[in-house]
């Protein structure tokens, strides 16, 4: 069982309130029409999932609504950090 | 190999069952192989086993980090089934059932497949819609399935609650007789055996560490026990860690590894005897014949690499079970555990060709990897050794997620994913 800090309401929660939402920071790709099918598939489907320190987005379903990012190791299940979105992890995943 | 039979078994107790030969070698690995497999698993062996058998290629080593069939092989709730909507899917696992029908005499090995039926049911209007749709597609590519209305599920498992006052009433199911369950384990030692016998070397306790890659081709493997080990081709097969090994060849891959959790009972008498799964809430059980009720459900949500999930899932897996059986409510459950599965976007595998040259990759099974042991093991077997895939796996390349051919398999495979 998690025991998450969401940022927005500046406390700890149960992982029940919250859904994992995937890998974090993926940026939509400025020009879609641009892309080749490859960068397209890519960004929509081909995920990081490392077995370490990994980046994901999290919302919290049952609270506040809204999305948060958390650096969490995928391993030890470890949180090692919260941050709102649109702020850089303090922790670096490689 | 000494073959098993009711004659062996009275001639090994007049030595007091001492003499039995050991089931498989534990050989040092040679210096260069045809093919590498990188996982020892149900479908790592079973590719193994159907190399050597059926496309004579027995210069082939399976490497394995832990111990044979010790992943997801061994932590699953052992059902198999075929009745999947899509024509791609439903061929390769209708593919598999077959070879499981003949599995026990073809490995000299009880697999203990077992078909007492599979019952997928249904709870609103738009499940059974969804469910006569599936049957009907079923029957359409040659796979046994029948609609039944509740009356009829009563028939079949008596003991579950198809009354209509209930939250979530059955309005009926989807039955495949042919479906059923297999003894996990043996799945893995029968063709590890197969295996062996045809001179297959099984690595146990060595891990790959990196890949020996040059100029877009692969040529080897690094090992932690025994170094470099070279191969012609290499294949991964390798479930939960498939993005560990991508990494190492320097691609990415349309997977989410998640904690899938399942728990048994402590055994009771036998109370049910077929499968029953249910895709509105969510829980499948069936009953081993230890007597112990195999219970799973839903995948954690989160991406995970450390055997064990959550709490709330299980909370939730039991929920879903004693709804549709209020009678197992004070069954004490013995033991629960987690397995990694790779999961996929649209919830069908990856078996495929990759970016890197000569390494093929057989992957992203998800929650029902199990049942596909055998009808995997064949085909991807057949692609390793022509080089070219199998017309049955043409349609599981990874790079399905560039040209958006995806088989959709989400939900329509009778239990939500």
């Amino acid at each position: 069982m998690f025991h998450i800090y969401c940022p927005h309401c500046a406390e700890y929660r149960e992982e029940e309130e919250f859904h994992a939402k995937g890998q974090a920071h993926i940026p939509r790709p400025l020009d879609p029409e641009a892309c080749s099918d490859k960068e397209w598939g890519e960004y929509l489907f081909f995920r990081k999932n490392p077995r370490g320190l990994h980046h994901e987005l999290w919302v919290h379903a049952a609270g506040c609504r809204k999305f948060f990012n958390m650096t969490r190791d995928t391993q030890t299940y470890e949180i090692k950090e919260v941050y709102k979105i649109g702020e850089q992890p303090s922790v670096v995943a490689e | 190999m000494q073959q098993y039979s009711g004659f062996g078994l009275l001639k090994h107790s007049l030595s007091h069952h001492e003499n039995w030969q050991r089931v498989w070698r534990n050989p040092t690995p040679k210096k260069k192989y045809d093919v590498i497999i990188i996982g020892g698993g149900g479908h790592g062996l079973a590719t193994a086993y159907y190399l050597a058998k059926e496309h004579g290629v027995t210069n082939v080593a399976v490497i394995e980090k832990g111990y044979l069939g010790g992943g997801n092989t061994a932590r699953n709730t052992t059902i198999v089934r075929s009745n999947y909507l899509w024509d791609e899917a439903a061929h390769l696992y209708e593919h598999g059932m077959k070879l499981w029908e003949g599995l026990s005499q073809d490995l000299n090995y009880n697999v203990m497949f077992s078909q007492r039926g599979v019952l997928n049911l249904g709870h609103t209007l738009q499940d059974m819609r969804d469910i006569e749709r599936r049957v009907n597609a079923n029957r359409l590519n040659g796979i046994d399935g029948e609609v039944l209305d509740p009356k009829q599920v009563k028939e079949i498992v008596p003991h579950m609650d198809c009354s209509e006052n209930t939250r979530y009433p059955v309005m009926g199911a989807s039955w495949q007789p042919r479906g059923g369950v297999a003894r996990h384990d043996a799945v893995a030692w029968g063709y590890a055996r197969g295996a062996d016998s045809y001179g297959v070397d099984l690595i146990q306790q060595t891990e790959v560490i990196d890949l020996i890659i040059e100029d877009g081709t692969i040529t080897g493997v690094k090992t932690n026990r025994y170094g470099d080990i070279m191969a012609d081709r290499v294949a991964s097969v390798v479930a939960g860690n498939s993005g560990v090994i991508a990494k190492m060849a320097g691609f990415e891959l349309p997977l989410e590894s998640h904690p899938l959790q399942a728990l048994v009972s402590e055994p009771i008498k036998p109370i049910l005897d077929t499968v029953v799964m249910s895709n509105h809430v969510h829980g499948y059980v069936s009953q081993s014949d230890k007597g112990d009720l195999v219970i799973g459900a839903g995948i954690d949500g989160y991406n995970g690499y450390g055997q064990r999930g959550s709490y709330p899932t299980i909370e939730h897996t039991i929920q879903a079970i004693v709804e549709m059986f209020p009678i197992f409510s004070r069954v004490r459950m013995n033991r629960q555990w987690g397995g990694i599965v790779d999961t996929c976007p649209d919830a069908c595998p990856i078996i495929s060709k990759t970016p890197v040259k000569n390494l093929f990759f057989n992957c992203g099974w998800g929650t029902g990897g199990f049942k596909a042991i055998p009808g995997s093991g064949n085909v991807f077997a057949a692609s390793l050794a022509k080089g070219e895939m199998h017309p049955l796996a043409e349609p599981f390349s990874m790079f399905r997620f560039h040209n958006g051919a995806l088989i959709d398999e989400h939900g329509a495979a009778g239990v939500a994913h």
